[in-house]
């Protein structure tokens, strides 16, 4: 049975009773089915149009069409994103539910220790670390509730999805290295049908958005819940320019342009800024006030600063027999042994080993952009025998990786686009390079005959730009997401991270979601806000 | 599309040019879904010899020995259409006419080894990358390719969990507490 995405309420433009939330992917979506659960109204404002689980493609080009954010954006830096895809810094999307239509489902707990690493790793020269204003016993039982909500597998008593071929590869290969973590993973998608939604066909789509449903997803879990409560309203083709501000410093209202292009206004009671990690601070830039010059909730001068994308890189290797790891779901199996911070490595942090697909198309693309000739050509001959994988682990905090906006180009609206800076930290540099060892280790010991690095790919993972801290003058938000300066303005997606941990986000913040919404409810209550 | 049967009408239409070819069936797969052996392209911006020595430059640039010209035809196809912006037909013939020039007057006359040479010293060029960055995706994305090189492509639509997601045999199957059960079978 399909969705229903039926506004049973509609809202006023001049409400200033709802709460009104940027964004409908992990964040947004996820706080707007927690706020309306308990009964507060909220407007969720989702620049992308709606795509329903029927209308997702099996075509990787066709589907990154649909999909994907694909404003125009600059970069900058010595990361190789900057010249193979110089405006397309992230592979996010543009849609209801934003990159929960593309992700690959991966939902690891942080460990405790990731949420102290300041304190754990000591001062690294040029990385501004900082502990989390929050601990992991704190966060641990929203994990419980976002895995419960998400259908985590190997978790809360649920099984594991079946291996595939792609994993067998990775399950010998680590197993015959001496790895002992090593499974199909803590997978968002359901192994058998579970709350209305299927079980997994291993389709090989899971980046084109899940047509069966089985993987979670915002677009058709939370945000039809949220509507079904008649206490929200999805405006979907409603892009934001600006959050306004009264002269108490509190915000007031969201100004955006509707799909045909109009500017409208919503009043708002609070704002929940979900717009991930390049337009959230962009946002927050793009509001500058006379009361608030640099943009705001920026006090600290941190918004944009600190951008994340996690040390990422890929291995792909060819076996004298066929592989086929295109079938099936792309993050098929995991190896968790080196997402340890074990200094002795040379780096400080750790990584997970994904496995990873991609079709042909997508192969051709990414496995070594810019790449002509022979050994290109070999490579790809060999697609049918390869097994791939994907190295993510936690990238080091730098003040001067940042999103800006550009000061000559505009984007459709007439708004400054964003610039993406990015450069890589030797401590990234150094993780990288031990990972691709591993991982080529990894498929040797699997009777690899030939192994390719793949250098990484345009962001999936966007962290950190409007960071939490304790202390008001070294972040952007507290351990809620409530921002210092402005006790209406919350950011609610990976903006807030600290650091990134070496797992995949979206767990995280999908339960920091779960936290904040009741911490808004407090605050209504209370009338602190 | 790639038209499969040479048409009358195909010689009237667009640039007046047609690229022609016959299917050397060194791709079984591909030849099993082709009704018949010879393919045409019709072009409606380009000249029949500009499509020849594009079809030329695309199998030096990403030389697959086994992959049919008809796959080939394809980026000719899309740089076909590319070439209605008469900016880019320009850049292309510019860079086609200084090719044949760096080669004698016409390289498609020379050998292979030859041809080769000339298109390592144009590589970074506007011709070279527009054709590269054109023939990443479009040699790659089309169900002849799929079938080649031996990726489901939308047949995956259907899902892979009864029709082979774990059916590789040579080597040992991971323990039941790495992997998880399979949807419909029991036990």
């Amino acid at each position: 049975m399909m969705e229903s995405y039926e506004n049973k309420t509609s809202f006023a433009h001049d409400d200033d009773s709802v709460v009104v939330i940027i964004g409908s992917g992990a964040g947004g979506g996820t706080l707007a089915d927690e706020l309306t659960q308990k009964g507060i109204d909220v407007v969720i404002l989702e620049a992308g149009k709606l795509h329903k689980r029927s209308d997702f493609i099996a075509d990787e080009w066709g589907s990154f069409a649909q999909l994907a954010w694909l404003d125009n954006r600059t970069t900058s830096g010595t990361w190789r994103v900057s010249r193979d895809f110089p405006n397309l810094p992230s592979w996010i999307c543009k849609t209801v539910g934003g990159s929960t239509t593309h992700w690959a489902g991966a939902s690891l707990r942080f460990q405790p220790h990731e949420f102290r690493v300041r304190t754990e790793y000591g001062e690294i020269s040029g990385a501004n670390l900082l502990d989390w204003p929050l601990t992991y016993d704190e966060l641990e039982p929203y994990y419980t509730r976002a895995e419960d909500k998400m259908g985590v597998t190997r978790t809360n008593g649920r099984p594991g999805l079946p291996g595939n071929n792609n994993f067998k590869v990775m399950h010998a290969g680590a197993t015959a290295l001496g790895y002992k973590q090593v499974h199909t993973g803590n997978m968002a998608i359901n192994a058998l049908p579970r709350d209305g939604r299927s079980g997994c066909l291993q389709r090989g789509f899971c980046f084109q958005g899940c047509a069966t449903g089985a993987k979670w997803s915002t677009l058709y879990v939370e945000i039809p819940r949220a509507l079904a409560t008649g206490h929200a309203e999805l405006r979907p083709e409603s892009h934001v320019a600006r959050i306004e501000h009264n002269n108490a410093g509190k915000v007031t209202g969201v100004v955006y342009f509707d799909a045909d292009g109009n500017e409208q206004r919503q009043a708002a009671r609070a704002v929940a800024v979900a717009g991930n990690s390049i337009e959230t601070p962009r946002m927050l830039l793009n509001s500058a006030s006379s009361m608030f010059p640099d943009g705001l909730a920026n006090s600290s001068g941190q918004v944009g600063r600190n951008y994340m994308r996690h040390m990422t890189g890929s291995v792909y290797a060819a076996f004298e027999e066929p592989v086929h790891m295109y079938k099936g779901t792309t993050m098929a199996g995991i190896i968790q042994d080196e997402s340890i911070h074990d200094p002795s490595r040379g780096f400080a942090g750790g990584y997970e080993m994904e496995t990873l697909s991609l079709g042909l198309p997508f192969m051709a693309a990414f496995l070594d952009p810019g790449a002509w000739g022979r050994d290109f050509t070999a490579a790809m001959d060999q697609y049918m025998h390869l097994a791939g994988m994907w190295l993510v682990g936690e990238d080091m905090p730098q003040e001067r990786n940042r999103v800006t906006l550009h000061d000559s180009l505009k984007d459709q609206y007439g708004l400054p686009i964003p610039n993406v800076h990015f450069d890589d930290h030797p401590n990234d540099v150094a993780m990288r390079n031990h990972a691709f060892q591993r991982g080529i280790e990894v498929y040797e010991a699997a009777g690899a005959i030939n192994t390719y690095r793949t250098p990484p790919y345009p962001s999936t993972h966007n962290l950190g730009t409007c960071r939490m801290s304790a202390n008001a003058r070294d972040g952007v938000c507290n351990a809620y997401g409530q921002t210092h300066d402005i006790d209406n303005l919350f950011i609610s997606d990976g903006s807030q991270f600290t650091t990134g941990a070496a797992e995949n986000p979206t767990l995280t913040i999908v339960s920091l979601a779960i936290r904040q919404a009741e911490f808004i409810a407090k605050q209504m209550v209370t009338r602190a806000i | 599309m790639l038209d499969q049967s040479v048409s009358r009408r195909g010689f009237l239409k667009g640039s007046g040019a047609t690229l022609m070819g016959t299917l050397a069936m060194t791709s079984l797969p591909v030849a099993i879904m082709a009704p018949g052996r010879a393919w045409a392209l019709e072009l409606e911006n380009l000249t029949g010899r500009q499509g020849e020595v594009l079809l030329r430059l695309t199998r030096h640039i990403f030389p697959h020995d086994t992959l049919e010209d008809a796959v080939y035809a394809l980026v000719v196809k899309d740089l076909d259409a590319a070439s209605a912006d008469a900016a880019t037909q320009s850049m292309m013939t510019a860079g086609i006419e200084h090719l044949d020039a760096r080669a004698g007057g016409d390289w498609l006359s020379l050998d292979e080894p030859t041809q080769f040479m000339h298109v390592r010293a144009i590589a970074g060029e506007d011709l070279f990358e527009k054709v590269r960055s054109t023939a990443v995706v479009s040699l790659y994305n089309n169900e002849m390719a799929f079938r080649h090189f031996g990726y489901g492509g939308e047949l995956g639509d259907a899902g892979y969990l009864q029709r082979g997601f774990n059916d590789l045999t040579w080597l040992p199957e991971p323990p039941a507490e790495a992997s998880g059960p399979v949807m419909g079978v029991s036990g």
